[in-house]
């Protein structure tokens, strides 16, 4: 009840004017767009590194709007009732993160069709990349809710978080971008890249929670 | 049920804020917390609330319903009033009764409880309006309609009049007279009369 409140209320302010949920794909759709600019009409070249490109900007773009997610709530006293509610702190973070991740990482999960014929990608590429992107982003939003907790506990938003969260997004970018090539050049089978892509989800899933409550308690004297 | 501090001491960024407090408050009882700017009244509010940790001391909830943590039966209205701007009146009232109250989560009870306390602060005509055109009044009312529509025995209220007319003042003053004769408590940082007959003190020192 309480934190379908949290994710309703999340969902609500992300889509309306002032939200972060369009600025996401914007900022997807412009990195995209500008790679082929920057490379070259090369189109095989582009074919290659079409899954890496997508998941460079998908990293970016998860990115923009995590700084806000609990410096918003700080700033304007949230923060402090929703310490006081009978639902546990972590519970609370994951149904913010879920909330963060239906407005921002799933429409990017949805753009990659479009974007994907920039690149010169076939479908079954596409398809691929799009699958990895919807397993992988959960675990970019949730290790950068430890980020926007610091961002809060710190005083001090912007380029810190980027700077804190992506290198513990460098796994899930490795893994992410070759389970895709396994399937686009081979020759390693596409299984075992994306099961450790699955694995380092559900442990994000865990650990960021707790890691952000943790810093949220610490951060607030 | 009662509230009651003992030998409470808060360090703040290395500054002892106050030490060796001790007061008690009992059912349908106030209590208001006075004292200069920096002597403590936030802070004590905050650790009350279970924001702060004491340095040292005990804060206990003794004769009845116990079994709940002190900061899940404790309304806190700070300086912020903890509203989204893009959410309208009714939403945001609404978010909060189902966060902080819960009891009864069905969409007519929510609607019933939250027209009643936007009734009770005067801002029923508003209820559409999104809250960024509020007034800091208007808003610092939003925020009291939260402690009306969630029932909880505690409420910490800072500055409570803060931003608000006399009407609202007035208003303000039923409200906690109705809380308080329904056995609730009021710890209350003030430097105006609150408008309660039987409120205790508790002077902080200067800072």
């Amino acid at each position: 009840m309480a934190l379908r409140a949290i994710l309703l209320r999340d969902m609500r302010i992300a889509v309306r004017i002032g939200g972060g949920a369009l600025m996401g794909v914007l900022f997807f759709l412009a990195v995209v767009t500008l790679i082929p600019f920057a490379v070259g009409p090369d189109l095989a070249l582009l074919k290659r590194i079409g899954p890496a490109i997508l998941w460079l900007g998908a990293l970016l773009a998860s990115l923009l709007a995590l700084d806000r997610l609990f410096a918003a709530d700080y700033e304007d006293g949230s923060l402090d009732l929703i310490l006081m509610g009978s639902v546990p702190l972590e519970l609370t973070i994951v149904a913010k993160g879920f909330a963060h991740w239906l407005t921002t990482g799933l429409p990017l999960v949805i753009a990659v069709p479009v974007l994907g014929l920039l690149l010169d990608l076939d479908p079954a590429a596409i398809g691929v990349v799009a699958l990895t992107l919807l397993v992988g982003t959960p675990a970019l939003t949730f290790i950068g809710l430890i980020g926007a907790a610091l961002a809060v506990a710190l005083r001090r938003g912007g380029l810190l978080l980027p700077v804190l969260v992506l290198p513990f997004a460098i796994p899930v970018l490795i893994f992410g971008v070759s389970a895709a090539e396994a399937v686009i050049v081979g020759p390693v089978p596409f299984g075992t890249p994306f099961t450790i892509l699955c694995a380092l989800t559900l442990a994000s899933l865990v650990i960021g929670p707790f890691a952000a409550a943790a810093t949220l308690r610490h951060g607030l004297d | 049920m009662r509230l009651e501090g003992r030998d409470l001491a808060c360090v703040r960024g290395g500054r002892e804020v106050f030490t060796g407090l001790s007061f008690t408050v009992a059912a349908g009882e106030a209590l208001a917390v006075t004292g200069p700017n920096g002597a403590g009244k936030t802070t004590l509010l905050r650790l009350i609330a279970g924001l702060l940790e004491p340095a040292r001391g005990q804060l206990e909830l003794t004769e009845g319903a116990c079994d709940t943590a002190l900061a899940e039966q404790a309304h806190y209205l700070g300086h912020r009033d903890a509203l989204k701007p893009a959410l309208s009146v009714r939403e945001n009232l609404e978010f909060w009764y189902a966060f902080l109250g819960g009891q009864d989560a069905s969409a007519a009870s929510t609607a019933e409880a939250t027209t009643c306390a936007l009734d009770a602060v005067g801002l029923a005509p508003l209820i559409g309006l999104p809250a960024a055109y509020l007034s800091a009044g208007q808003r610092r009312r939003l925020a009291i309609a939260r402690l009306v529509a969630a029932p909880r025995p505690i409420w910490l209220l800072d500055e409570p009049t803060a931003a608000l007319d006399a009407a609202s003042q007035d208003r303000l003053a039923d409200l906690m007279r109705n809380h308080l004769a329904g056995g609730g408590i009021i710890v209350a940082a003030t430097h105006g009369p609150l408008g309660l007959p039987a409120a205790g003190e508790l002077r902080l020192g200067a800072a």
